[in-house]
């Protein structure tokens, strides 16, 4: 009796999914150009924003990026979970070869301008290739460089964490703020300016900023508890 | 046709690094190699014209991922062989 309930549930389960995948019509004629040309023409006349893909990535298809931005958190999060150590010895790493003169002179050299790259590219992510995710860990892979070359160089968990939970509420709240002209989530609601602004778009900087900050913050704690983990 | 030669020398050293990492028991090499099939990807993707999926390829595939595997063979054992599961298990369980 219970097995033929749950046959039921799941035939008729599989009845409407059916329905519903049908009704969708995949490779239908409507289908036939896909959304590449709606993308295309309203980029520009919608939104100002001259790199189509950050469009994309940002406004259109925003949900997916909260959605990776999620996944990214959450291995980040599981990572320190297994690697958690109630002891920690600031400065005590496992990895304990000392850096070369040559190593940490060009280091401290290279930081400054790597994380100025990294910036860059996550604030003109709407003009020019790159955005969010790439800036973020450029960011990161600076802090790398210093985590390597000096011993004693520490980075706040208090801070890291502030900024990724502060980054990720923004991104949301943002999103949120879409509905207030009747629009869906993460519609567009400031003015887009003019093409090939820094300030044009709309949000769109905005987030990308946000997501910056917070893959940034993400990957370098990532890296620190990798380094300081030891037996 | 210069274009499509490059393209496929480049796919070339790709397929050679992978079955290289793969077969490598040294496994600080592997790592090396797999940092230069990300390489050859990055110019690639530049190629084929995706300089978003580029940076972020050069970014996480070759900077990123290549340094954390450095620090985790750092940490556990460098050769292939030296994996014995039985200490392993011990020093799990300890």
């Amino acid at each position: 009796m219970k097995k033929f309930i749950v046959i039921l549930m799941l035939a008729v389960l599989g009845y409407y999914l059916g329905t519903t995948f049908y009704s969708l019509g995949f490779g239908d004629a409507r289908f036939e150009h896909g959304v590449k040309d709606y993308y295309l023409e309203n980029t520009v006349s919608q939104l100002n924003v001259a790199n189509t893909i950050t469009s994309i990535i940002v406004s259109f298809r925003g949900f997916d990026t909260l959605g990776e931005v999620t996944v990214l958190f959450l291995a980040a999060t599981a990572l320190g979970g297994i690697l958690y150590k109630k002891r920690h010895h600031i400065g005590d790493r496992s990895v304990l070869f000392p850096a070369s003169s040559i190593v940490r002179s060009g280091s401290k050299l290279l930081f400054p301008a790597v994380i100025l790259l990294g910036v860059y590219v996550f604030i003109h992510g709407h003009l020019s290739p790159g955005g969010g995710f790439q800036g973020g860990t450029i960011v990161a892979t600076g802090f790398l460089l210093m985590l390597l070359a000096y011993q004693d160089f520490t980075v706040s968990h208090h801070i890291l964490s502030f900024v990724e939970s502060f980054a990720g509420i923004f991104f949301v709240a943002i999103g949120l703020l879409g509905f207030i002209n009747g629009g869906t989530f993460l519609q567009n609601f400031m003015p887009v300016g003019t093409l090939n602004d820094l300030f044009s778009g709309g949000v769109i900087p905005i987030i990308y900023i946000l997501v910056g900050f917070k893959v940034a913050a993400e990957l370098t704690g990532l890296i620190y508890t990798v380094l300081n983990e030891k037996d | 046709m210069i274009y499509l030669i490059l393209v496929f020398f480049l796919l070339l050293l790709m397929l050679g690094a992978a079955v290289y990492a793969i077969v490598q028991k040294d496994l600080l090499y592997a790592v090396i190699a797999t940092g230069v099939i990300s390489l050859v990807l990055t110019a690639l993707f530049y190629m084929l014209q995706a300089p978003d999926v580029a940076l972020t390829e050069a970014a996480i595939g070759v900077a990123l991922t290549t340094i954390i595997f450095i620090i985790t063979i750092r940490n556990t054992v460098r050769h292939e062989d030296d994996y014995n599961k039985k200490d392993d298990l011990k020093s799990a369980i300890e």
